[in-house]
């Protein structure tokens, strides 16, 4: 034990896991809207974090700000306990578009290379062969060996999404963004998706959040579940957010939450601006009944 | 003397090749440039932003040529003051096109205007238009030297995070690459490359070099590797092969350069074809083609992200 110079006792944790991103007191406002204030979150590594909320809640703004692409109106994010900052190194991001133009002379190998070492200058052709080897490793533990030469252009979106991942993974993390990656694909590809995020995040430790529209998707995996919704949050385990008390305090209006058949459905009773996450793939007539959502899109996610 | 005499007349070829040994070299090394710099011409979609940069590189010329200085500088000040209003000011890809749409015409006309007013030899005038086959100079061949190497120099040392920020421009950000800062300056890049180009095949015909080899080399392979050399390929085939036959006639050298180019092209199309019908790789050409490509472009009008 230490003793630091006022006589307090500082005791260094022994079970480690320092958070590998900290947010304290942060807030986001375009003008005078926040999006979302006073948020405190602690991610450790490994753990798999939920976002969710309605559109326009600012969950693309929050991953925007970790990657340092964004300011913070109010308070501070750390990354390993440094200032975040643009291109860290501990931070990769999956996003939401899949914005590969279908002409691109690529194949999944490349993009995978690109990840690796596409951000170092030089034309990059001296260590090709320790390269492939890395590419090689990276497409297998995405189970992405098999299409590894096709043009990006010929891969479903679940293939695609695979890829894209090992793309991210590439620079070897610590902690990972991922923005809506299931929003193009079957239900079939989702669960590879999201397995294969699980596996990585028990394997290596690589912390992740998770935006999602469709909670069931991740609700097996899912450590923890942040809800942004009218400036405000729900931090905690997937039970504890997930209620219909907790809800209908959260929007301020009344919010029903079903558990059936090992999913849930969120059902906004009265404020369908509110927004729903009604389950997306297994009961399709409860979705399309959830899905009164009127495009709510006041902030500029 | 019959249309096929003045295409083709090989009558002392010898004499004139030594006579055109400048042309020679400015031709492979044309064709070295505009081949790479196709590759990123092709994967950013600025063909049309090629032509507009060639225009105003033309009114440059003309100006130049009407003032009596070095027809080469005005060029390149043309060149470079499109490809920056372009890189600056059209950052997306539709207000790019109607900022390139607005300037091209207006640059043509000051290129007339200043042709019309120009009282030298006529050919000097129809040559920035059309190319001409005119000996290189030294000096000429100086200053496309220097430019060749600035340009290799600069593709070489940008070549990964240039090509990492164009196919996927969001993971590149995450990761470091300054994507926007990449786009300005690849875009002076290009626009010394089409002030080369322009001396030599003719504002008008400049994306037979910079675009049509890297647009046929992409029909026969998706490597990333054999993409870039294709092209050069097929860019200097074009270069060379025009500027031999064009020496053995009496039209412009740009038709010869044109039609290599695009026979090149229709050559690599059919190829193409073919290949995509056998598949790709290991990989079947799958008949839910349309499904893959669907989901690829899907979303692609977002706002939240803007490709540099």
């Amino acid at each position: 034990m230490q003793t630091s110079g006022d006589g307090a006792a500082v005791v260094q944790p022994v079970d480690a896991a320092a958070p590998i991103l900290e947010l304290s007191d942060a807030g986001l406002a375009y003008g005078e809207r926040f999006l979302w204030r006073q948020l405190d979150l602690a991610v450790r590594p490994g753990e798999f974090i939920a976002v969710l909320g309605a559109n326009g809640s600012g969950k693309t703004s929050l991953l925007r700000a970790i990657l340092g692409e964004q300011t913070l109106t109010t308070g501070s994010i750390r990354v390993a306990g440094r200032p975040v900052r643009r291109g860290g190194r501990q931070v990769a991001y999956v996003p939401q578009r899949i914005s590969i133009d279908p002409v691109a002379p690529i194949r999944a190998r490349d993009l995978v290379r690109l990840g690796l070492d596409g951000h170092r200058w030089g034309p990059g052709l001296w260590n090709a062969a320790s390269a492939r080897r890395q590419v090689d490793a990276l497409l297998e533990s995405v189970g992405a060996k098999d299409f590894a030469e096709a043009p990006v252009s010929l891969l479903s979106g679940g293939e695609l999404q695979r890829v894209r991942i090992a793309e991210a993974l590439a620079g070897d993390p610590s902690l990972l963004l991922c923005d809506e990656p299931l929003a193009a694909l079957d239900l079939a590809q989702a669960q590879t998706v999201v397995s294969l995020l699980d596996g990585r995040r028990r394997a290596r430790g690589t912390a992740i959040l998770f935006v999602t529209h469709d909670i069931n998707a991740v609700l097996e995996v899912a450590d923890r579940v942040l809800y942004l919704a009218g400036g405000r949050f729900r931090l905690g385990r997937p039970d504890q957010v997930l209620t219909s008390a907790g809800l209908t305090e959260l929007y301020g209006a009344p919010v029903d939450v079903f558990h059936t058949r090992g999913r849930v459905i969120v059902v906004a009773a009265s404020d369908p601006g509110a927004g729903v996450h009604g389950s997306h793939h297994g009961t399709h007539q409860a979705d399309h009944d959830a899905r009164s959502e009127p495009a709510h899109t006041r902030g500029p996610e | 003397m019959s249309f096929w005499d003045d295409v083709f007349d090989f009558s002392d070829y010898g004499a004139l090749i030594a006579l055109l040994h400048n042309s020679l070299i400015a031709g492979a090394l044309l064709g070295l440039i505009g081949g790479l710099i196709g590759v990123f011409v092709m994967m950013r979609d600025l063909s049309f932003a090629v032509h507009g940069i060639s225009e105003l590189s033309f009114a440059g010329a003309s100006l130049a040529l009407l003032v009596g200085v070095d027809v080469v500088a005005g060029s390149v000040v043309g060149s470079l003051a499109a490809a920056l209003i372009f890189g600056l000011l059209g950052v997306r890809a539709r207000e790019r096109s109607s900022i390139i749409g607005v300037l091209m015409p207006f640059g043509l006309g000051l290129g007339v205007l200043f042709l019309s007013l120009y009282r030298g030899r006529a050919a000097n005038r129809f040559g920035l238009l059309t190319g001409q086959i005119v000996s290189v100079d030294d000096p000429g061949l100086v200053w496309l030297s220097a430019v060749s190497v600035v340009v290799l120099v600069a593709l070489a040392v940008m070549w990964r995070p240039l090509m990492f920020a164009t196919v996927d421009p969001e993971i590149a950000a995450a990761r470091g690459v300054p994507v926007r800062a990449l786009s300005p300056i690849f875009m002076v890049i290009l626009g010394l490359t089409v002030a080369m180009s322009v001396k030599t095949i003719g504002a008008l015909l400049v994306l037979a070099l910079l675009v049509t080899p890297a647009a046929a080399a992409m029909r026969v392979t998706v490597s990333m590797l054999w993409v870039p050399v294709l092209s050069v390929v097929f860019a200097t085939v074009s270069m060379v092969g025009g500027i031999l036959l064009a020496l053995g006639g009496r039209l412009p050298i740009s038709p010869y350069i044109t039609t290599i180019s695009f026979a090149i092209y229709l050559a690599c199309r059919v190829a193409g074809r073919v290949r995509a019908r056998r598949g790709w790789s290991a990989r079947p050409a799958p008949p839910r083609r349309d499904e893959g490509r669907r989901s690829v472009t899907e979303g692609a009008d977002g706002t939240d992200f803007v490709p540099a």
